[in-house]
């Protein structure tokens, strides 16, 4: 990416701007409604929207939408400012603007949605559009196979949260989040087993959690904004918002509390440890955000105001300094040209302000006071203290704190005040656009650690309210809580830190020896979708023979079963065998179908063949002439014409047979299923005949015809008058066909032209 | 096929089929006949045309593509259903306007969007089923 975003390059254009105004009036918008939600208050909106399935358009704000809505308004305006900017003259930026712009709305209305339904169509909107931008550097393979695996992964796991939620619909009778949050905990209901493992599998692909991680480090293929958005206040945790948001009703049981805590935890410590190994700063921040996803799933274990404060104040915190540090990189790899943590160093002169912004977000989040990642990080210990599995719960956000406290070093001290290693081209301050996002985002962390109370009442609060179902004693977010053992947890996580820090680079040489003997998740991965493949070709190759005649066998075969399956098993069959009296007229026609029949199918000529079954239709046209449906007797003499003329035309070009080669006179498995067919056709005949006919349709047509219509041709008059649309759906289908024959006659000419040529 | 008889015969019975055509898709709402049997009559006379002298000899005659005539059948068949828009009634409702009266019994004739739209159905037909015959024997 570094080719594009020049020095003096045009930036400001239609289709950078427009998202930047528009997502910015929508966090003003948002801004608005911050009142009446910090004072309890809930804004409901409802649009119809499949009324016979009972599915509405429906929003609902409270705390928690309200903070992500902010969230994804407020970084989102920014990250689009820094786009147009990094992108600049890119040219398919107006495309990439596009892409991120409909992720916005996506994700908005993930977090806005009350119908479970919408929220899935969201949600899965959110993989789509995440998977456009994640494969944006479509020319290069390994961007679109990342792209791809986070769709397949992100998208299964979006099918199982769909069953999850059809089911929360049965257990609960209501398709709005609201009314299932209100009316309390499923786990007396019998169908909370299924409903919690589908919807933890969706929550759990799409926020990343091991096993289902790897695909977040390798979304950072992604251009750096997509990262910063994408995988820091975004999609990723669009996961934890349905935990969150879910929390009431699935909450509180041993299996919610054993999973989360366990998932939660074994991925914050994983992915802090893989943060320390990696050397690009990008991938490092890709695993801090994994350990953040972990800590947030694992806090959301708990019930208690403590744990789930704590939880909403890291999320929040976690948002701002990921982001603000995510662009800084950014601005760093633009500056520079390279990413890698052992190469940057001293670049505090060349650019103060982005190691200013860096530097702050770095701050807030190694937790130092008075940061609002240090408060956080004290609420988060108070909740883990009182945690059902405490001892493990302490122990795992102790380690990825410290982690965290190490890798703040690491991406935001060494590249700025570190010895300088060898760069690709000479740094220079990025451009303000870019550097708009990390400084206000930088200082909203420290800003919001001094006014606390502000951030506490106004977000972290409702949202913490939200979560749990009832209004929370409050007062938590403090920076000075005493002498306490969070406060001492604290000063263990700074010399931990510290320690880390200082030996990271031979920590990162033990990690990368361990970490070539464990499992590669992405390599089996790649094993899957081989197998997958593998499996897909041998059922085409089973099913798809490419003969005619095997096709008309499966054709057959499945319609004889169908036919059979409700005669005999169901026990349908009636018959009234009683004989009316056939006139010699009947008898004649009954006996040529059957003559050109029996010639047809023992026969080893085809144009005896041919002919044959043309005897078979001119037989059945008597028939509808002897009954009275001289239309259909005359498009039956038509079509049986035509089929002639196909057949003769087909068999002028037919390649060479050997005339004296008649085949297998006979061919006891068509025989048998030919027989079986005829015969169970002409039992369903008879139990039609059976039954009285209802004549009510004739007797209308019969009497309307003339009255209404003025025809006396009932047929024609149902065709052109009472049904007229469904003729003009048939001629319509007429028409495509013709068309699909056109189309496929005109490649095989085409495709004969380039053998000739 | 390079028959003297053949060619000469299909030149009148190609004239013969088309009249009839026409005749059966007109007399198709009190008697047996209608669109679809008209069209199907239509193509039949070209693809014996076709048959006799050569799909190129075929298309010339017809002046324009017969899949152009398919969908420009489609368009009068919607036309047909559209003009009850005018009246106010449902889409497809049937139009009549009597000439030299104000009844059937009465009138002389009557104008009507039911015939449009068989007529619609014919172009369909007759143009689509042609398009695949031709398309056939020149391309097998």
């Amino acid at each position: 990416m570094g080719e594009y975003g020049a020095k003096d390059a045009r930036w400001i254009s239609m289709a950078g701007m427009t998202p930047v105004i528009l997502t910015g009036a929508l966090f003003v918008y948002f801004c608005g409604m911050v009142p009446t939600i910090a004072s309890g208050g809930i804004i409901r909106h409802s649009i119809p929207w499949i009324p016979s399935l009972d599915i509405a358009l429906s929003f609902y704000i409270d705390g928690l939408s309200l903070m992500f809505s902010l969230l994804i308004t407020g970084i989102g305006a920014l990250v689009m400012l820094y786009s147009a900017r990094y992108l600049a003259g890119h040219p398919q930026f107006a495309r990439f603007a596009l892409y991120l712009f409909s992720f916005m709305l996506s994700m908005l209305g993930l977090v806005l949605a009350d119908n479970v339904l919408a929220l899935f169509v969201f949600w899965e909107l959110t993989t789509f559009t995440s998977y456009l931008l994640i494969g944006f550097s479509h020319a290069d393979p390994k961007s679109r196979r990342n792209a791809l695996q986070a769709l397949l992964l992100t998208a299964a796991g979006g099918l199982a949260l769909l069953a999850g939620f059809i089911l929360l619909g049965f257990a609960t009778g209501t398709y709005e989040l609201s009314e299932i949050n209100a009316a309390g905990s499923l786990a007396s209901n019998p169908l909370y087993g299924p409903i919690l493992v589908l919807v933890l599998l969706g929550a759990f692909t799409k926020s990343a959690q091991v096993p289902f991680h790897f695909w977040l480090p390798n979304a950072m293929a992604a251009p750096t904004p997509v990262s910063a958005y994408l995988h820091s206040a975004t999609m990723v945790k669009g996961g934890i918002y349905l935990l969150a948001r879910m929390h009431p009703s699935l909450s509180g049981t041993d299996a919610w509390i054993w999973t989360l805590t366990i998932f939660g935890g074994v991925t914050a410590v994983f992915a802090s440890l893989m943060a320390l190994r990696q050397t690009d700063l990008k991938q490092t921040l890709a695993y801090t955000t994994l350990m953040a996803l972990g800590t947030l799933t694992m806090f959301l274990a708990g019930s208690s105001g403590y744990a789930i404060t704590g939880a909403m104040a890291f999320l929040f915190v976690h948002s701002l300094y990921k982001a603000a540090l995510f662009l800084s990189v950014g601005i760093i790899d633009h500056a520079t040209g390279t990413r890698e943590a052992g190469v940057l160093g001293g670049l505090a002169g060349a650019m103060p302000v982005t190691a200013a912004a860096a530097g702050l977000a770095a701050l807030s989040m190694a937790g130092i006071p008075p940061f609002l990642g240090f408060i956080a990080k004290e609420v988060a210990y108070s909740g883990a203290v009182g945690a059902s599995l405490w001892g493990f719960v302490v122990l795992a956000a102790l380690a990825a704190n410290a982690l965290m406290f190490a890798v703040a070093g690491i991406v935001a001290f060494k590249p700025f005040f570190g010895p300088q290693g060898k760069l690709p081209h000479a740094p220079h301050e990025g451009p303000w656009p870019m550097l708009a996002g990390p400084v206000i985002l930088g200082v909203l962390g420290l800003a919001f650690g001094i006014l606390h109370g502000l951030a506490a009442s106004w977000v972290i609060e409702p949202a913490t309210n939200a979560v749990l179902g009832f209004t929370d004693s409050g007062g938590r977010v403090k920076l000075w809580a005493g002498f306490n053992l969070a406060l001492g947890l604290s000063v263990v996580t700074f010399i931990l830190g510290a320690i880390l820090y200082l030996r990271h680079q031979a920590l990162r040489d033990r990690l990368a020896a361990i970490e070539a003997r464990g499992p590669d998740f992405d390599a089996g991965w790649d094993r899957l979708m081989a197998w997958l493949v593998v499996v897909a070709e041998w059922q085409t190759r089973l099913i798809q023979t490419g003969v005619l005649r095997q096709y008309l066998f499966a054709t057959f075969a499945v319609t004889a079963v169908a036919l059979a399956l409700p005669l005999f098993w169901l026990g349908a069959l009636q018959l009234d065998l009683a004989m009316p009296s056939v006139t010699l007229r009947e008898g004649v026609v009954a006996a040529l179908i059957i003559a050109g029949a029996l010639l047809a199918a023992t026969t080893g000529s085809r144009i005896t063949g041919i002919a044959a079954l043309g005897v078979v239709g001119i037989g059945v046209a008597l028939i509808f002439i002897i009954y009275g449906a001289p239309d259909v007797a005359i498009t039956q003499l038509l079509v049986e014409m035509l089929i002639v003329v196909l057949i003769a035309i087909a068999a002028l070009r037919m390649p060479y047979l050997d005339p004296t080669d008649k085949g297998p006179a006979f061919r006891p498995r068509d025989a048998a299923l030919g027989g079986v067919l005829g015969v169970l056709v002409a039992l369903v005949m008879l139990m039609v005949t059976a039954g009285p006919i209802d004549r009510r349709l004739t007797d209308f047509f019969e009497a309307a015809s003339w009255t209404e219509a003025f025809g006396r041709n009932i047929v024609n008059v149902i065709l052109v008058d009472f049904r007229t649309l469904d003729t003009f759906g048939e001629i319509a289908v007429v028409i495509v066909a013709a068309l699909g024959a056109f189309a496929l006659l005109r490649s095989a000419r085409r495709d004969k032209g380039e053998e000739r040529e | 096929m390079n028959s003297i008889i053949v060619t000469a015969g299909a030149r009148i019975l190609v004239a013969l089929l088309l009249v009839f055509s026409v005749f059966m898709l007109l007399r198709g709402h009190n008697l047996p006949g209608g669109g679809f049997i008209g069209g199907l009559l239509g193509a039949t006379a070209f693809i014996v045309y076709a048959i006799a002298c050569g799909t190129a000899e075929a298309r010339k005659a017809l002046r324009v593509s017969p899949e152009g005539l398919a969908m420009v059948g489609l368009g009068v068949a919607l036309v047909a259903g559209l003009i009850s828009a005018l009246t106010g009634d449902p889409f497809f409702t049937g139009q009549w306007y009597w000439v030299g009266g104000d009844s059937y019994e009465t009138a002389a004739f009557s104008i009507n969007s039911v015939l449009v739209f068989d007529v619609g159905v014919y172009m369909v037909v007759f143009g689509g089923i042609l398009s695949l015959i031709l398309m056939l024997e020149e391309e097998l």
